[in-house]
């Protein structure tokens, strides 16, 4: 129903219940349910939207100013606020606003004077390309990793792995940017040092994912120079949400594993090896959903730093310039941008949930 | 006419399961599970180090004018020695002094944060939670928006409208955090609502506005203790990742994410020192609050340590 990044265990009693009536789940996602999840997205959106507007007009002293940036002359300035209607009623400036974003209109940057939407279609799959490889790496690391620990509890095995998690979710992306930079490019030379390829490789640009891209080209020395230039921005970047699966898995798994049924299970004398992979991992798993769209919203967010260590050409990266440059309509319309494009990959992975698990309430 | 059962058992957040059957110091009871697990005693250790270094900062250095930021020239770039143990930066300022004071920045951040997060959102939790209905409709709706933006991404955006400097590195996170705390206090205060000795006290016709204060939010605070521990680390990470980017506090304040970004450009010519023990002394603190936190919540969950009920 409503927006849920809160992680896993709070869909609670994980236990009988869900046994009993869980086995299949043959009334698919109910129109209703559809239709209202959207809806509540598209509230939500509207929210976003409101936020970004209210933070960007109403809380600096001088928007005017914040827009044309600190080196602005002050005819410039004079310039922006009659540009941006500041003078008129804040409520006439919102209305204006969103009939702008609507038109797909984000404004126009002040450092290049070229329109945020355009900037951002560009930038967008670099950072796409950066966060769906370190979602993968981190779900198909931090899922078995997960379920290991919970099995080998108070374990040596166990104690490292949450040693290892916790380690991921402590450390500065940035910081360890840099160590990896240290070792790997700098002492050992075996990976480039930053960029997304090297500047003598070259193919077509046809979806803007160099992985794709590559491949399409027919060029494997191409393919693999996409590939190390992926190694340590991925890595790096995969680092607090592996960490964060690793911790939410291995949660909800010990949760599930001390509930009645799994105990039912254990006095009937049904093998160990079956308790942990067909009766708990199964329960254990459903909020791994969840945790996807969490590990997603982790990567973006650390893009923003990760990009600006290894110099790649994505939306963080743009974001930081603009940080620099204090050119505040790239900042609003890319962090409003990217939480709206967040906001539909929560609505997607809700509604497989809702397809998937029969606790979600459906009409 | 506060009739908690056993108040004791309130105080050391212990759950329902807990309080009937374990003593809190007992074998078996909170502190006990806390002392065997040596992680969290660890992590307790370093919680305290970290708060006595930022408090005892300018007796523990020899360099508490470099700590401050003032620069000295002709020793810049040393590395580390037994004169400066983790060397000294690019204005010549000892490395050890400027962790020591960027502890207190850190501090500072992590304790405001959570406060100022803490604090709006118990009270919007607290108010949905209670009078339910729009009232809770509406909260909700909001809270959800802010929860919306990727992490980092609000903080980032109000801090680039506020403008750099530490007290707003505060609002910022904090405006972005308010809603985790908003949504634990609402679920506290759906199921305390229904309670007996809360139909009492209304039923005598105490005030909404003092059944809140005095008697739903005090009995609601423990998982919110519990987690704002955990957040502590969080906060001190989140700060360092808006200072790494140039939002954080203004020189000559020291902070550890402003001199990761200083001694990045000396990183990779060989002076790894600056931007390493910063990050380090980041990693370290971030740990501790995250293994302590940990602890905590197994200890008083019995649920997640496995345990049947």
């Amino acid at each position: 129903m409503t927006l849920d990044p809160i992680p896993a265990p709070s869909i609670s009693p994980v236990g009988a219940h869900a046994h009993e009536t869980g086995s299949k789940n043959t009334r698919g996602v109910g129109i209703r349910y559809l239709t209202r999840r959207a809806a509540t997205s598209l509230l939500v959106i509207l929210g976003v939207v409101t936020i970004t507007f209210v933070v960007s007009r109403l809380v600096p002293s001088d928007p005017a100013q914040l827009y044309a940036g600190v080196r602005a002359r002050p005819e410039q300035v004079e310039q922006v606020r009659q540009d941006l209607n500041l003078d008129a009623p804040v409520l006439y400036q919102y209305v204006l606003y969103l009939g702008d974003l609507a038109q797909g209109d984000l404004g126009v940057s002040f450092a290049t004077r070229r329109p945020v939407s355009q900037d951002l279609r560009r930038f967008l799959p670099a950072t796409l390309e950066l966060a769906l490889a370190a979602t993968l790496l981190s779900m198909t690391l931090g899922i078995p990793c997960g379920v290991f620990a919970a099995a080998r509890r108070s374990r040596l095995s166990d104690t490292s792995i949450r040693l290892f998690a916790v380690t991921g979710v402590s450390m500065p992306v940035f910081w360890g940017a840099l160590l990896l930079q240290l070792l790997f490019a700098s002492r050992l030379g075996w990976l480039p040092l930053a960029g997304r390829t090297d500047p003598r490789v070259t193919f077509d640009e046809i979806t803007g994912f160099f992985v794709i891209d590559s491949l399409l080209s027919g060029s494997l020395s191409s393919f693999a120079d996409v590939i190390v230039h992926l190694a340590m921005p991925v890595a790096v970047m995969a680092a607090y949400p592996l960490g964060l699966t690793i911790r939410l898995i291995r949660g909800s798994m010990l949760e599930v594993l001390g509930s009645d049924y799994i105990e039912a299970a254990r006095v009937a004398q049904v093998p160990r090896r079956t308790i942990l992979s067909r009766l708990a991992l199964k329960n254990a798993v459903l909020p791994a959903l969840t945790v996807l769209g969490l590990t997603f919203a982790y990567s973006v967010s650390s893009a923003f730093l990760v990009e600006t260590v290894f110099a790649w050409p994505g939306i963080g990266k743009y974001l930081t310039d603009a940080v620099v440059r204090v050119d505040y309509p790239v900042i609003a319309a890319a962090a409003m941008a990217v939480t709206v494009v967040y906001v539909l990959v929560n609505l997607v992975l809700d509604l497989i949930q809702a397809r998937l698990d029969p606790r979600v309430e459906l009409g | 006419m506060h009739t908690d059962p056993q108040p004791s058992a309130r105080r050391f957040g212990l759950g329902a399961a807990g309080r009937d059957r374990l003593g809190f110091v007992a074998p078996g009871g909170a502190l006990w599970h806390f002392v065997r697990n040596r992680l969290g005693v660890v992590a307790a250790v370093i919680v305290v180090l970290f708060a006595a270094a930022a408090i005892l900062a300018p007796w523990l250095t020899p360099y508490a004018d470099a700590g401050r930021g003032i620069p000295d020239l002709p020793i810049r770039l040393q590395e580390p020695s037994w004169s400066h143990w983790l060397g000294t930066d690019d204005l010549g300022r000892d490395v050890l002094a400027r962790i020591l004071f960027g502890a207190r920045t850190a501090l500072y951040v992590a304790v405001g944060v959570v406060a100022l997060s803490v604090a709006i959102g118990v009270v919007v939790g607290a108010v949905a939670g209670y009078f339910g209905r729009w009232v809770d409709e509406i909260l909700m709706r909001i809270t959800d928006t802010f929860l919306a933006f990727p992490p980092l991404l609000l903080a980032v955006l109000v801090a680039a409208a506020l403008g750099a400097s530490l007290r707003n590195t505060v609002i910022a996170i904090a405006i972005s955090w308010w809603p985790w705390y908003a949504r634990l206090m609402r679920s506290q205060v759906l199921s305390l609502r229904q309670r007996s000795f809360v139909n009492a006290v209304r039923s005598i016709g105490v005030p909404d506005r003092r059944v809140i204060a005095a008697h739903i939010v005090p009995n609601a605070m423990a998982p919110v203790w519990v987690q704002a521990t955990a957040d502590l680390g969080a906060a001190v990470l989140t700060a360092a990742g808006l200072s790494f980017v140039g939002l954080g506090p203004r020189p000559p304040t020291a902070d550890w994410g402003t001199m990761i970004a200083e001694g990045r450009q000396y990183v990779l010519s060989g002076q790894w020192w600056i931007a390493g023990f910063a990050g380090a002394a980041i990693v370290i603190v971030a740990m501790a609050f995250n293994l302590a936190g940990d602890v905590i919540r197994d200890v008083t969950d019995p649920r997640a340590r496995g345990e049947r009920q």
